[in-house]
């Protein structure tokens, strides 16, 4: 694996020494550089130290793997490929995402999944492994978002205001959502045997990378939340 | 003005900050560092630094720094100064040649006490009269302006990247147990030197990422109480807000955030009832001075800082820790750039204050 010294180095040459590697590569001091893999379809980048914001940003194919932290912005608008980040990220992770999975260890922060969208067999799949802050998933129009609230002792798997605008796709939480307050347009439920069936390949993949186990996981209960179908806009818009 | 792609963040300010919660003294070098990793933040029109516990041989003294257009600015401030205050001494601001920094101002300094003579004639006490006489110069007085009013303490700002004004104030030769720092993007003002970050009023200061949509009626707010906000700059305006609330009204630093960054009703609706009362109670006293849009700011202040951001957390911001010092910034990377083994990183959620004070007696 070829190894690129990231140290002062600005994000521009930094891309392009990863394109010119032609190859899987390993950066090494990354320290804050945006848009690392933007657009590509390969290689295969793995990142130690902090990558900037926009993160995979277009992201076609290419998996990245980062062995630390992530800022804001990872995966926006990616189209394919895969994001695993072995700690946390910051705000907006998944942003406006339209295909490829990201899988995060530790805690999301803000307005993760706002605006993910889905097309036919483009579904993207944005899986957290700790708890994820406030406006998770507004918008989203598509995909799955998947929080597993490991290790989050009291705390509720989501902050406040969940599924704002929500009006399609899915949200399913791990632990019991009681305590979450949800907006009038969406419907939650307890996971089905066919919605285990379907989450299953995205959990045992999430233990497989971060070593849990992956049975004990899917031997828990979850709480799916999908748009009310029945008239989604009604109740945001019109109050008749 | 920007909008949609704000989310995103592609780019906007960058703020920073570090403590020594025992009052250690830092020279600027880590804070200079903290900005070049966030460098594409600000597009090179206006860096600024705060800088607490640098002037101790003077600290009964405010220190002035001011900007001059001309000689003739100069003088007439020298003469208002005089009439105002004992001026213990008068120097120009050390600066080193830069050759990013550019249209320079005369950048000078002024350790003043307020004479008590004065003061009993005015029946005003002293910070209230230090602070109008700053408002009086900046607002009429042309081509001078003072940006930093603070004892034992001081702003270095200018148009230019932040790396670049640390290196033009020679930060390198200044302790101090508390730095803060901004990049400028601006969004709606011409950038100029009087409008870079930080904006200070007698010893509190702010740096601010974000743009404040409510800047109008918190203008309109802070005015009748005797603030100018000269600038037609958002940040100026919070700075005001702390200083009255702050100072004037006595409020607790969390009261202030609650404020500012005010809850949602639907939030204060599911608090414990005593909370929801305090709230509610300052949300109604105080409604011209909820700050909306986006924001993430410091606060600096004698002996400690809060970190703040708008109640939706549309900016980002972080904060983590080493031994005696607190970290803050729009980015890991920063932090990590002042000390790379910080620990417990943690992002405060929209309207949760990080409130760092500094143990007493140790500045």
């Amino acid at each position: 694996m070829k190894k690129i010294d990231a140290k002062e180095m600005d994000f521009t040459a930094l891309n392009a020494a990863i394109r010119e590697a032609d190859g899987p590569c390993c950066v090494e001091n990354c320290l804050g550089q945006r848009f690392i893999g933007a657009g590509m379809k390969e290689p295969d980048i793995e990142i130690f130290g902090i990558p900037g914001n926009a993160l995979g940003a277009y992201l076609a194919g290419a998996q990245i793997t980062v062995r630390g932290n992530a800022q804001d912005a990872v995966g926006d608008t990616m189209n394919d490929g895969s994001i695993v980040i072995h700690g946390s990220v910051g705000d907006a992770v998944g942003y406006a995402m339209r295909g490829g999975e990201i899988y995060v260890r530790g805690n999301a922060g803000y307005r993760a999944g706002i605006h993910m969208k889905e097309y036919r067999e483009k579904k993207p799949v944005l899986v957290i492994g700790g708890c994820a802050g406030s406006f998770l998933g507004e918008y989203q129009a598509g995909g799955l978002i998947l929080v597993l609230a490991l290790g989050a002792g009291e705390r509720p798997p989501v902050s406040n205001f969940p599924c704002t605008g929500m009006h399609g796709g899915r949200m399913v939480l791990r632990k019991d959502a009681a305590g979450v307050k949800f907006p009038a347009g969406v419907n939650c439920r307890q996971a089905t045997p066919e919605d285990m069936e379907s989450l299953s390949p995205y959990i045992r993949k999430f233990a497989a990378l971060f070593d849990y186990d992956g049975e004990a996981l899917l031997a828990d209960r979850y709480t799916v939340i999908t748009p009310d179908s029945r008239n989604p806009y009604k109740q945001m818009y019109v109050a008749n | 003005m920007k909008k949609e792609g704000e989310i995103r963040i592609p780019s906007g300010c960058a703020i920073a900050a570090v403590i020594s919660k025992e009052g250690k003294k830092m020279t600027g070098e880590k804070i200079i560092a903290a900005m070049r990793p966030m460098h594409d933040r600000s597009n090179g029109l206006g860096g600024g630094f705060a800088a607490y516990g640098i002037y101790p041989e003077y600290r009964e003294c405010y220190a002035f720094h001011i900007f001059f257009d001309s000689d003739a600015a100069r003088s007439a401030c020298e003469t208002l100064l005089r009439e105002s205050f004992e001026v213990v001494k008068a120097e120009n601001i050390p600066i080193r040649k830069n050759p990013h920094i550019t249209d320079l101002p005369l950048i000078r300094r002024y350790f003043v006490l307020p004479l008590g003579s004065v003061l009993s004639r005015l029946q005003l006490d002293e910070k209230e009269y230090v602070a109008r006489t700053v408002i009086k110069i900046n607002s009429t007085l042309p081509g001078a302006y003072v940006f930093s009013s603070g004892k034992n303490m001081g702003t270095f700002k200018a148009v230019g990247y932040p790396e670049d004004v640390g290196d033009f104030y020679r930060l390198e030769e200044y302790e101090a147990y508390c730095w803060t720092a901004h990049g400028r993007y601006p969004t709606n003002t011409p950038g100029w030197w009087g409008g870079a970050h930080p904006f200070a009023l007698l010893d509190y200061s702010v740096v601010h990422n974000g743009e404040i949509s409510s800047y109008d009626a918190n203008r309109r707010f802070a005015e009748m109480y005797g603030y100018k906000c000269t600038l037609q700059t958002d940040t100026e305006v919070i700075t005001y807000i702390a200083d009255y609330l702050l100072r004037r009204q006595g409020l607790t630093l969390r009261e202030m955030a609650r404020v500012i960054a005010a809850p949602f009703w639907s939030t204060i609706s599911a608090m414990p009832t005593e909370e929801a009362a305090q709230a509610e109670y300052l949300r109604k006293i105080f409604p011209g001075l909820l700050v909306t849009g986006p924001f993430s700011i410091v606060l600096g202040f004698t002996g400690g800082l809060m970190a703040l951001n708008d109640r939706l957390k549309l900016r980002s911001m972080v904060v983590a820790e080493k031994d005696d010092r607190v970290f803050i910034a729009s980015e890991e990377a920063a932090i990590r750039a002042m000390e790379p083994d910080a620990v417990n990183f943690y992002a405060p959620a929209g309207g949760e204050p990080v409130i760092v004070q500094i143990k007493e007696g140790s500045y």
